[in-house]
């Protein structure tokens, strides 16, 4: 039993990882329907620019700041230049275009910083927590629990912004009709550009997590992978979905490793989320917290 | 003034209902057949029969299989290189298990199983639509691959998966010259697109292309959609599992599961973008460029940018430029190469007279 709540605990922390990946696409496709199949590789792209201003001798918050700026040039950058001559085209012709936004920015990143791996350290010990672990025999790592953290304050902050700012109100007015919100005067495309901007410093998050957990590497743009089968079962339009998908998809994901991989040869993590996920939109086809679509002819 | 159809009057139902209405249309189409067939294998370098002209006509063909189920019915697909890798797998397994077993009934065969794989994935096609659904192929496409690796059934216990496609031999001739195996390919290709030419202007295709403009009111006018969608995922999947069979028997001759993984899937995708999604001449298009793209990225760089550049940076260059002329295709046209033809081919009825 013991083992399995550390399993578990264990698989819903690394959950938070996935949802984090999975709070960037929910923002984007929110306010402007564009799939955007390029967070993987923006999370790359930000943890590796972060790196390397950090090997050029700038300081923590320096490279955090100089980062944070470049993932709002890329956003404004491919506003403009990718978004913008694709208005009003199918949504399939935007999500191919963000594959080839993907290649574009894989290939700047490595082209700008060189493609060794590198490690990253935020001065967070990944190691068992000796207090939880005195108390309850749980091996929980400092370094998932500051995950943890850093996840429910992102989510409140967001939450906070969505809900108080007026950029904010303009954001849900734009999510909710483009129409409506531009014959009351919402510069749509200020929306979108503050909106990569938002999604940018969400993938600098995650980008700065995940590397400092697994090393910046290529491997970083796969985290989009991990993300999908959570946007599915969190529904594709929704915060919260994100964040609940991705405890699922983390909890269920190490269980099944742990409980059926043995039986089946092993491996199951690379597929078992998205099969769950395909079982669960057979139950509910808009996911968890997604609006419920209705058909008219 | 080539390019006429003025004089071309049809008297009857059949004349009206062929396949190409404007008698140029023919001659090219059979010119380009007599050329494929013919003068290719004639002319070209083994080099560009191997390396080139194969892999063209087969990822066409996969991409034919997409473009039925993407651009004609609708439903969006992640995991076209996952049937293709049911097909490569499925018609080895033919071919080893059961003897004296013609190539070409184990090409079916593994296009059979892959269409019933394909109908299976397919089933919550009928409940999940748009994005989800891409996201659901996308667990064919990791299933899949990690089946065929974990269970050495499916490669008979070949190490990790590897398999070696066994010659291919049809009335006691051998074909293991590339010029055979083109000639093998082009015939398989041809015919192919030619079924699905036709399957695509019969009730079946308008039936697919009614699902996929709108199923509920396509579903109101009394067509069946489970039947629809189950069918267009079968002959999609019918169509890449042949092609998985191809790329594994006369161009690569040993594959591993891994081979058939997502990117494979995205370069399918990419084709039929790029050539235009539903239309068959597009998926031609799709693929020539997709396939002559990374050669001609390669030899550009390597003959202009060598010494200006390390290896690394040209890499990434190239992938920098592959994803940025993704983005301008669409921008430009975002109906694809297809799409460019017909524009030139309006033009050219009116030239050199356009008023």
């Amino acid at each position: 039993m013991q083992f399995f709540f550390e399993v578990l605990i264990g698989g819903l922390l690394s959950g938070v990882m996935y949802s984090f990946v999975a709070l960037g696409f929910v923002m984007i496709y929110k306010a402007s329907g564009v799939f955007n199949f390029a967070q993987g590789a923006m999370v790359f792209f930000a943890a590796l620019t972060f790196v390397g201003f950090q090997e050029m001798g700038a300081p923590f918050w320096l490279a955090l700041i100089l980062a944070f700026g470049a993932m709002v040039l890329l956003g404004i950058a491919t506003e403009r230049i990718v978004l913008r001559p694709l208005v009003n085209q199918p949504h399939i012709t935007l999500f191919m275009a963000t594959i080839g936004l993907t290649f574009f920015v894989e290939g700047l990143a490595q082209g700008i910083w060189g493609s060794t791996v590198r490690g990253l350290d935020l001065g967070i010990q990944d190691e068992p927590i000796e207090w939880i672990m005195d108390k309850a025999g749980i091996l929980v790592s400092s370094f998932d629990l500051f995950a943890a953290g850093v996840a429910a304050a992102l989510v409140t902050l967001l939450a906070l912004f969505f809900q108080y700012t007026r950029v904010g109100r303009a954001l849900r007015a734009v999510a909710d009709d483009h129409q409506a919100a531009l014959s009351i005067g919402i510069p749509l495309q200020n929306i979108w550009r503050i909106v990569w901007a938002v999604a940018g410093f969400v993938a600098l998050v995650a980008g700065l997590l995940w590397g400092a957990r697994n090393g910046v590497q290529f491997a970083l743009t796969f985290t989009a992978l991990k993300a999908l089968p959570v946007l599915i079962l969190g529904g594709f339009t929704s915060v919260p979905g994100a964040i609940v998908g991705g405890l699922i998809i983390g909890s269920t994901e190490k269980l099944a490793e742990v409980y059926l991989g043995g039986y089946v040869g092993g491996g199951i993590d690379s597929w078992f989320p998205y099969v769950m996920a395909l079982a669960f939109l057979l139950i509910r086809p808009e996911g968890l917290f997604g609006e419920k679509h209705i058909d008219r002819v | 003034m080539l390019y006429r159809e003025a004089g071309q009057f049809k008297t009857s139902y059949a004349a009206d209902q062929q396949i190409f209405p404007i008698r140029q249309d023919r001659i090219a189409i059979g010119l380009i057949l007599v050329v494929a067939a013919l003068v290719v294998p004639m002319v070209a370098s083994e080099y560009w029969i191997k390396a080139i002209l194969i892999p063209f006509l087969i990822f066409s063909l996969a991409a034919l299989g997409l473009n039925i189920l993407t651009g004609y019915a609708g439903q969006l697909s992640l995991g076209s290189a996952a049937f293709m890798a049911v097909g490569a797998f499925a018609a080895y397994n033919f071919m080893g298990r059961i003897e004296g077993m013609p190539v070409l009934l184990a090409f079916v065969g593994g296009g059979l199983s892959a269409a019933a794989v394909g109908i299976l994935f397919g089933l919550p096609s009928l409940r999940i639509k748009g994005f989800y659904l891409a996201v659901a192929t996308l667990a064919a496409q990791f299933f899949i691959v990690w089946a065929l690796t974990k269970f050495g059934w499916f490669s008979m216990d070949s190490s990790s998966g590897v398999i070696t496609a066994q010659e291919i031999q049809i009335l006691g001739y051998r074909f293991d010259t590339p010029i055979s195996l083109y000639l093998l390919v082009l015939t398989i290709v041809a015919v192919m697109a030619l079924a699905a030419k036709n399957m695509v202007r019969s009730s079946v295709g308008r039936a697919w292309m009614a699902v996929r403009d709108m199923d509920v009111a396509a579903e109101v006018i009394g067509i069946r959609i489970m039947h629809t969608k189950l069918l267009a995922f079968a002959i999609s999947s019918f169509y890449c599992g042949v092609a998985g069979a191809l790329y594994a028997y006369a161009y690569l001759g040993t594959v591993e599961p891994e081979g058939f993984n997502l990117d494979l899937s995205f370069k399918i995708l990419f084709m039929i973008i790029i050539g235009g999604v539903g239309s068959i001449m597009g998926s031609f298009l799709g693929a020539a460029f997709i396939v002559l793209l990374p050669i001609f990225l390669d030899v550009l760089i390597q003959d202009f940018l060598t010494g200006l550049l390390p290896p690394s940076i040209s890499s990434n260059l190239q992938l920098m430029v592959f994803g940025g002329l993704i983005i301008f295709f669409l921008i430009v046209e975002p109906h694809g190469l297809a799409r460019l033809w017909q524009i030139g081919k309006e033009k050219l009825r009116l030239w050199p007279f356009p008023h």
